[in-house]
């Protein structure tokens, strides 16, 4: 039984966990996320699951992987100061693949920055920010709708590719309040289980291993050394860590366009917005209004990993635009797959692109 | 099954030095766990980062060796997540003192069933030796030269304050005790910190004139102060001698605990 | 038709209350599309609040308020912060026990805080009775819609007063047109 709400994104959010079946929560109290957690809060023990307020974002991440290795799905939810303290956590999970999902809304930057205004200045450093080569993936929801959605998705792609998933949001779609269908369960595809006779960090053909749940006598050493495929560590071996490494890395790029989600308008268009997160609805509302097939629009629905052949949708594109509330983080990654020019129009402060500015962008560009 | 049953063989030889105590006290754990009855499928290491942290890598159980001063929080989530596993963490001075010491005091003061065993040497051994929050005062380190000129912290008073509901100390030397202590902690719900004081010959022993293995454990037999004698001693009013650390149990209670098996 | 409501008012007023509830009452039992937000500051009581919701037939694209064309003001620095810049075609419904203003744009006094102590007995109800005096003035959502809106998002209990403040708020809106 679906039912339809008025609320807000961060309250879809905590929802779209529940209905992907996630029974762990750790968290930390920071301004614009807290919503998240006070949902958890009140909802995972009515369902016997475990919300726990942890001391810090350290242990939030780290309870959450924890968790996770009991074969509960897991998320913990923050905004750039507790971002920044996890990444040492999220390095470990992508080490020793850890299905778990981190929801980042983010805030403006550096620092303690705007605590109550929007940006999406995370998005490099949720891609690059712990140390070490690695991949991660990455939804950026544009509506309350997609907090639901997206969220769900998160655990999904985070139990098939044993890794972290992120859920980077903001402070305009994590506080306002839309109408949502929130459907009580959602499809899950459940971690694949480490199959008999497999080693705990054997890959798969796709290179994903079975997991190892906790519990099930699999005696699944995890550590965040580079391993073996038993999963002992093997600290000093070239070898070893040149194929760990570059699995962990292939075995999300590998599979980009699989895991790509994100729609295209207009694809015979010569001037073309490139948009994630609430940026998108500038540009929806600026090709309402002009209602021109002339401009296309690229909405990615997931940033990590970049489906760049996305941009290939639109082979007369002259130009692409790219609105972002931060300096032009996305900018760069289109910048390198494509041979028109990227105009980045960067926006900071916590307020959208107005239609307005985004018709005087198209003017001084096309 | 045997305590040896529980060892990973195909990873021996471990990375420890001749001499170093951290075997005494592995030992001491897999026999008290083994009395509890416990299986290797319901049991579950968790540890950070140090010499002590690489215990679980040789035990034939599920295991998380995490990040430096996390391993609580880490544990937090697998007892909390699933009552049903037992969980014993293994950490060291630098690890649960210094870079872990928030989720430490926070650890004790929710209670969560588990039993954290510290192996205690005074040092940062895998470094190479650099002064940790409990290198006596005047002891030599690689970031100490000219001796340590801080206090040190009691981390077994420091759980006791914070409300953990089984707090005992004992060294390498004092194995039956030892082990028996590490049983109580397993039986008891709630938070257990069992601290070890052990020794380092390598990191330790050598820039402090405890060369020999002998000579470390001879120093830290002689400077462990029962408990008993010591509330005795504060009853007579006389003062505690200088450079003594307190061994036995210090608390057993039972206030709330959390993730405790229904 | 595209409608950017302002609400404004001193923190405990219910300001950003009301604001849900309009948009609860448009977008769960009137089949438009609603879109609110709110200015998020450190204080947790006082200083002038301000809430605000997107009202249309249509999906909404753009969903911050750029330019307000309905306000409803319930303090006089909630009018100096939020309102005061009212464009000529705008509507506003103000407080008139509270609020001493004439803005340059159509604007109607409606008595909420002193009917709802007076005539209700609880001046908490006061943002309900703007509410309903709003919804009689501009027509914005049905009257059906804000009824069960108000329902859904009122503690338990009061349901009875607050209908009742509801429906003082629609005779006093019908009274100033």
């Amino acid at each position: 039984m679906s039912r339809m709400e008025f609320m807000q994104g961060n309250t879809a959010c905590a929802e779209g966990a529940l209905a992907a079946g996630c029974t762990f929560f750790g968290g930390y109290p920071i301004t614009p996320s807290t919503e998240v957690a006070e949902h958890m809060a009140l909802k995972l023990p009515k369902r016997g699951g475990v919300f726990i307020q942890m001391e810090d974002e350290i242990a939030s991440i780290a309870a959450a992987i924890g968790a996770s290795w009991t074969g509960a799905r897991a998320m913990t939810a923050t905004s750039g100061p507790g971002f920044s303290l996890m990444m040492e956590n999220i390095g470990y999970a992508v080490m020793t693949e850890t299905p778990c999902v981190i929801v980042n809304i983010q805030r403006g930057g550096p620092s303690t920055g705007q605590p109550t205004r929007a940006a999406q200045g995370d998005m490099l450093q949720c891609r690059f920010g712990s140390h070490g080569d690695y991949g991660i993936i990455a939804v950026c929801p544009a509506s309350v709708q997609e907090m639901f959605d997206l969220t769900a998705e998160a655990f999904n792609l985070a139990d098939r590719y044993r890794v972290p998933a992120f859920v980077m949001s903001d402070e305009i779609v994590g506080h306002m309040r839309e109408r949502v269908m929130l459907a009580d369960t959602v499809e899950t595809t459940p971690r694949r289980p480490l199959s008999p006779g497999r080693l705990p960090f054997e890959p798969g053909e796709d290179g994903v291993p079975g997991f190892p749940e906790f519990g099930r006598g699999h005696a699944a050493h995890v550590t965040g050394l580079t391993h073996d495929e038993r999963g002992y560590p093997d600290a000093t071996d070239h070898a070893a860590h040149e194929k760990l490494v570059r699995r962990l890395y292939q075995k999300i790029e590998s599979a980009r366009r699989e895991i790509a989600d994100y729609e295209v308008t207009n694809p015979d268009a010569e001037v073309v917005f490139v948009t994630y997160g609430p940026p998108a609805r500038t540009v929806w509302q600026v090709m309402h209004d002009l209602s021109d097939p002339a401009i296309g629009h690229l909405r990615l629905r997931l940033v990590w990993p970049f489906p760049e052949f996305a941009l290939a949708a639109f082979p007369d594109a002259k130009v692409f635009l790219m609105p972002e509330l931060n300096m032009g983080q996305i900018s760069r990654e289109v910048e390198r797959h494509v041979d028109v020019p990227v105009v980045s129009l960067p926006k900071l402060g916590g307020e959208l692109h107005t239609p307005a500015e985004l018709k005087r962008a198209l003017e001084v560009h096309r | 099954m045997s305590a040896a049953d529980w060892q990973r063989i195909d990873r021996l030889p471990n990375i420890y030095c001749a001499g170093c105590g951290n075997g005494s006290v592995i030992n001491c754990t897999l026999a008290a766990v083994e009395e509890m009855g416990w299986t290797r499928e319901n049991t579950v290491f968790i540890s950070g980062i140090g010499c002590s942290s690489r215990a679980p890598g040789y035990i034939l159980t599920d295991s998380l060796h995490t990040t430096h001063g996390r391993a609580l929080a880490f544990a937090t989530g697998v007892k909390l997540a699933n009552p049903a596993l037992n969980v014993v963490v293994f950490t060291g001075d630098g690890d649960l003192a210094a870079i872990g010491g928030n989720h430490f005091i926070h650890a004790c003061r929710r209670n969560v069933d588990m039993t954290a065993i510290c192996m205690n040497n005074q040092i940062y051994g895998m470094t190479g030796g650099q002064g940790s929050p409990t290198t006596p005062r005047g002891a030599i380190s690689t970031t100490t030269p000219y001796g340590s000129a801080e206090p040190v912290f009691d981390l077994a008073e420091l759980a006791v304050a914070a409300g953990a509901n089984h707090v005992a100390r004992w060294t390498s030397y004092h194995v039956k005790e030892l082990m028996a202590a590490i049983a109580t902690g397993l039986q008891t719900p709630g938070f257990s910190l069992v601290e070890v004081m052990t020794q380092c010959p390598t990191n330790y022993g050598r820039r402090n004139r405890l060369r020999q293995v002998s000579d470390m454990i001879e120093h830290l037999r002689t400077h462990a102060l029962l408990v008993q004698k010591r509330d005795r001693l504060i009853r007579e009013g006389k003062p505690i001698p200088e450079g003594m650390f307190v061994v036995g149990e210090l608390v057993r209670r039972h206030r709330p605990a959390m993730g405790v098996r229904a | 038709m595209r409608h950017e409501v302002r609400f404004s008012g001193f923190g405990g007023q219910g300001i950003i209350l009301s604001v849900v509830v309009l948009g609860r009452a448009a977008a769960l039992y009137d089949g438009k599309h609603a879109v609110q937000t709110q200015v998020y500051g450190p204080e947790a009581r006082g200083g002038a609040s301000m809430g605000q919701v997107i009202i249309d037939d249509e999906p909404i694209l753009f969903p911050e308020v750029t330019d307000p064309d309905i306000f409803v003001i319930m303090s006089q620095q909630g009018f100096l912060k939020y309102g005061q810049d009212a464009p000529p075609d705008a509507v506003m419904l103000i407080d008139s026990g509270l609020v001493h203003a004439s803005p340059g744009c159509r604007c109607y006094g409606i008595p909420a805080t002193e009917e709802a102590k007076t005539t209700l007995g609880r001046d908490i109800v006061a943002n309900i009775v703007m509410l309903g005096a709003l919804v009689a003035v501009t027509g914005l959502v049905s009257r059906e819609a804000i009824e069960k809106a108000v329902l859904d998002s009122v503690p338990k209990g009061t349901e009875a007063l607050n209908v009742r403040a509801l429906k003082r708020g629609f005779e006093l809106g019908e009274g100033v047109i």
